[in-house]
């Protein structure tokens, strides 16, 4: 039964992903990206991994296909066609070396099988002392947030190193704050979205305060954060959205998100501990470990909102521009 | 005992709708016919499964947490259904009326 | 039970994929996806309950909600590449 119904997705996955090939209309093409993101969701949720399934719905499925959309809005809408260009050697290299791969991952062990090392070294450990030291009901968060603190150190710096690129590299013109396309015609889905936008910032900081006890998180709450930041700027305009929230205060807020995180790492270690050791940070460890989880997780969190936002208001800024000077 | 048969009902009822909904997609002969099997079915599909699982709901926060999800529902299916029809018709999309030509507009 | 509400909401899905290859018009195929994104939500929600697990209840939520912006911001696009159009065709005509 289970079976059939991962083969049934994955079946689907790979007529998307074939779809997303061939089609030479990029518009499809991206929402086809957008329903291959939420087939993998799916997919997670019934291999039972549920952060990675909540991280891959909101990112796979709706950030990126607004990214991407405001993408193609600087550039053409259709892939040229007819290029008589056919790489015969480099279609051989890559067939080969995936055939390579496959044959690899008949030597992996089964999933599930109890000898794999997933099962019995680190992991095992985690699930056995994740109640003893760090007691809280979700693995996962104490995993990234606590055991493996460094690896999640990076990937907020990585973020945030994302956001810094994009300003970076395309915001060349002062932003204006012309409005082409806001919609002002569209009084359903003002009315709509004035309702849900308070509901939707509710459930992102449900959502952030919340991961320790089920599926959630910092990265999660950030992107649902911005969302509402998103529908926001789409239904109202760019220039309604900035007076909404200043982009010096956002930009400011996601260094701030880095700062508070490599600053309870340095709590830890001016109080003799190691580097992000959240024992030291109240007298009774586990007290220690859940301030530690919460202030990082909010570090996360602050910094993935405001880099979200920062990209989608420079691509979306850009694209104006673009569309203005023509 | 009733509370299961009845979530039993709605179950099956949704699904069945959601089915019909789809094959309509399909089959219908225009784009407006389509939007309207789709997004009528999938909201009314919706609302009755939501509602069989929460009558078999294990704990009040799962069946407050379903609650929300069916207003959210309730509140943006039929809405973005709108944003699409009237974008449609902004483009030049002319419905299938009995008397004249089939014709599709539109990008 | 559960299974056969899935297995009903799977069919559905396939049906709405199958519209989306094939619609003639982009918003056939929009409108496809808009479908096939709320059985996707029904899908995840049945199968909570299937597997006995109703805490992902939280991913529904996220997924309605993106469902929701991802098909506003695809027609934001549209609005904003047919009024592109419009002025670029107005600039054409001035010339």
């Amino acid at each position: 039964m289970e079976a059939t119904i991962h083969m049934i997705i994955l079946s689907m996955l790979l007529a998307v992903a074939i779809a997303i090939v061939r089609i030479k209309d990029l518009f499809a093409v991206v929402m086809l990206a957008g329903i291959y993101g939420l087939l993998s969701a799916t997919f997670f949720v019934l291999m039972d991994a549920m952060d990675v399934a909540f991280t891959e719905a909101a990112v796979g499925a709706g950030i990126s296909t607004l990214l991407m959309l405001t993408a193609l809005s600087m550039t053409g809408r259709y892939a040229s066609t007819g290029s008589s260009y056919k790489p015969l050697l480099a279609l051989g290299l890559v067939v080969f070396t995936g055939a390579m791969l496959i044959f690899g991952t008949t030597d992996l062990p089964s999933i599930g099988d109890p000898q794999s090392p997933v099962n019995t070294h680190v992991g095992y450990d985690y699930l056995a002392t994740t109640p003893e030291d760090i007691d809280i009901p979700n693995v996962v968060a104490a995993v990234l947030a606590s055991y493996r603190g460094f690896d999640t150190f990076g990937e907020v710096v990585v973020i945030f190193t994302a956001g810094i690129g994009v300003l970076a590299l395309l915001m060349r013109t002062p932003l204006n704050t012309s409005a082409v396309a806001s919609m002002r015609d569209h009084v359903v889905l003002r009315v709509v979205a004035k309702m849900l936008i308070p509901l939707i910032l509710l459930f992102g900081l449900y959502v952030q305060f919340h991961g320790e006890y089920g599926p959630g998180g910092g990265f999660q709450a950030g992107v649902i954060f911005a969302s509402a930041f998103f529908l926001y700027a789409m239904l109202f305009g760019l220039g309604a959205a900035r007076k909404v929230i200043n982009m010096t205060l956002v930009r400011l807020l996601s260094a701030l998100g880095v700062l508070i995180y490599g600053s309870v790492g340095l709590v830890s270690m001016l109080n003799g501990h190691n580097f992000l050791d959240y024992n030291a940070l109240a007298a009774n460890p586990i007290d220690g470990q859940h301030y530690g989880i919460i202030l990082v997780e909010l570090g996360v969190g602050i910094t993935v909102a405001s880099v979200m936002i920062i990209i989608f208001f420079t691509f979306s800024s850009r694209s104006q521009n673009e569309g203005d000077s023509d | 005992m009733l509370t299961h048969y009845l979530s039993w009902g709605l179950l099956v009822l949704g699904g069945f709708l959601c089915v019909s909904g789809a094959i309509g997609l399909l089959r219908f002969p225009d784009f407006f016919t389509r939007m309207h099997a789709a997004s009528v079915t999938d909201t009314l599909a919706a609302g009755m499964i939501m509602c069989g699982l929460m009558l078999q709901a294990p704990s009040w926060i799962v069946f407050a947490k379903l609650v929300m999800i069916l207003v959210f529902i309730l509140l943006t299916a039929p809405t973005s259904g709108h944003a699409l029809a009237k974008a449609a018709l902004h483009s030049g999309m002319k419905p299938l009326l009995p008397d004249s030509k089939h014709a599709q507009g539109g990008l | 039970m559960f299974t056969a509400a899935a297995i009903a909401v799977l069919v559905a899905m396939g049906l709405a994929l199958v519209r989306a290859f094939a619609g003639p018009t982009l918003y056939d195929r929009i409108l496809a996806v808009n479908v096939f994104g709320t059985k996707t939500v029904l899908l995840i929600a049945i199968a909570g309950f299937l597997t006995g697990r109703p805490e992902f209840l939280d991913i529904v939520m996220v997924y309605a909600l993106m469902n929701f912006i991802a098909g506003i911001g695809i027609l934001r696009f549209f609005e904003y590449a047919s009024a592109k159009e419009a002025t670029s065709q107005n600039q054409i005509k001035e010339h």
